[in-house]
């Protein structure tokens, strides 16, 4: 069972719909209880770092994901990427979990529109990756952000995309791995992924 | 690099497709899930979904094919058309949409586009503006509202600033004089609001043939464009668009 993680901010139905397609069994969860008992998780994190950060603390799911996260298979989309450094230029202070060293930057140029919205294309850093089995470097994914991760640790780097700048897309260490576009929306591709990752 | 969006609309009244519907490579021509379905193969970026449906005893269906669609296409989906309460946003977001598209609620009640997009964010939010030439208007052009039928005396690059500002994620911008012509996108309105925004502009209104779409996003500065009958009466398919688009240098997603 995959566990997808609803802390309330968001619609999940596009989600889930990927899902069903694939016909894997999932649980959509706010509870500690169904982390520990999934074989993966999926966190499909919106809204803000900060009000994230604090929704996960007050539901018990920060110290649960610490705790699991590295143990079974994680895929963070957009926020769920986000929140697995250690803090963001949207909330100063707030505190990230902190599996991978850097922070999360806003977007900075007088001629990009924030957020970025709409289909980009990867470069795939990381040709081994177990993800982006059979999906070729430079594929369209969708994306909707107006902060990107910068990576510490250049290892972990698994694509990378240009928006003004070379950003990192995605990254990947072990059984880790977080995505910044939505492929639960990015058409066969973005399924294929989360097929690459329900596989994994 | 970004692509520039190529968005196929369906206006959609009693679950059924109604503008211009003369396909004709496809079975069920009329059908939403059967069109949704074809356009995603074609490769579509979007796909907007427009309820005209004028009874509100008929939501529910709305409702029903917006789950539908949803279920068969992994690409973003919009939803407009008779929304005007946050909870009318809820229920589209529920069934599956993207995002929804609100018109004539968001100018007579503009804390719909605030409170939508402080509750479900501003991604989720696309501000629909209607306009119209009018000479007296600083930017030149109004807003009009009830499908053309009532001007508001707003400006609409005004009104485009002021969704921004209110929470928008993005602005769906139909020319009225344009629409349904094929004389091609309002280019002139369409770059003075894409260029005064910093959210994406999607132009609508008035495509007739492929230059129609060079010209949105080279001069109209456009990020996106939406066309309906184009695709509908089976001219062009959305793989000839992006062809044609890609041989003069736009970059778009194959």
């Amino acid at each position: 069972m995959i566990a997808v993680i609803d802390y309330g901010a968001g619609n999940l139905k596009s989600i889930t719909n990927a899902l069903d397609f694939l016909r894997v069994e999932y649980k959509v969860t706010d509870k500690p209880e169904y982390i520990k008992k999934a074989d993966k998780i999926i966190f499909p994190g919106v809204g803000a770092f900060g009000d994230c950060i604090k929704a996960l603390v007050k539901k018990g799911l920060f110290k649960s994901l610490k705790r699991e996260i590295g143990k079974k298979p994680y895929l963070g989309i957009c926020m769920g990427l986000e929140v697995l450094f250690e803090k963001s230029e949207e909330s100063p202070g707030v505190k990230g979990l902190s599996i991978f060293k850097g922070k999360c930057r806003k977007f900075k140029s007088k001629n990009l529109k924030i957020p970025q919205i709409g289909w980009n294309s990867v470069e795939i850093v990381n040709k081994k990756s177990s993800l982006f089995k059979k999906v070729d470097d430079g594929s369209y994914f969708y994306f909707v952000h107006s902060y990107y991760v910068d990576a510490v640790d250049k290892k972990v780097i698994l694509t990378k995309t240009n928006y003004g700048i070379d950003f990192v897309s995605s990254v990947e260490r072990g059984n880790i791995f977080g995505v910044q576009f939505h492929p639960e929306r990015s058409g066969e591709i973005g399924i294929r992924i989360l097929e690459n990752f329900v596989k994994c | 690099m970004l692509a520039k969006r190529i968005i196929p609309c369906m206006d959609v009244r009693n679950g059924r497709v109604v503008k211009g519907v003369h396909f004709v490579n496809i079975k069920d021509a009329g059908d939403p899930i059967e069109l949704a379905k074809e356009y995603n193969r074609q490769g579509a970026d979007e796909l907007v979904f427009l309820d005209i449906t004028a009874s509100h005893e008929k939501r529910k269906t709305t409702i029903d094919l917006v789950e539908k669609v949803a279920k068969e296409i992994f690409i973003p989906f919009t939803v407009g058309g008779g929304i005007s309460t946050i909870d009318d946003i809820r229920a589209i977001l529920n069934a599956g949409a993207d995002k929804i598209s609100v018109n004539t609620a968001a100018v007579e009640n503009p804390e719909l586009i605030k409170k939508g997009a402080k509750k479900f964010g501003s991604q989720c939010i696309v501000l629909a503006i209607d306009a119209r030439k009018n000479e007296k208007m600083p930017s030149k052009y109004e807003v009009v509202t009830y499908g053309g039928r009532k001007p508001t005396g707003i400006d609409a690059l005004k009104w485009a600033k002021k969704g921004e500002k209110l929470g928008a994620g993005e602005i769906l911008l139909t020319s009225m004089e344009r629409d349904g012509t094929k004389l091609g996108f309002d280019l002139g309105i369409t770059r003075k609001i894409s260029e005064k925004v910093n959210i994406p502009v999607i132009a609508s209104g008035g495509v007739g043939k492929l230059e129609h779409f060079y010209e949105a996003f080279e001069k109209g500065k456009a990020d996106a464009a939406l066309a309906a009958s184009i695709f509908h009466y089976g001219k062009y398919t959305v793989k000839d668009i992006k062809d044609y688009l890609k041989n003069r240098g736009v970059i778009v997603r194959e």
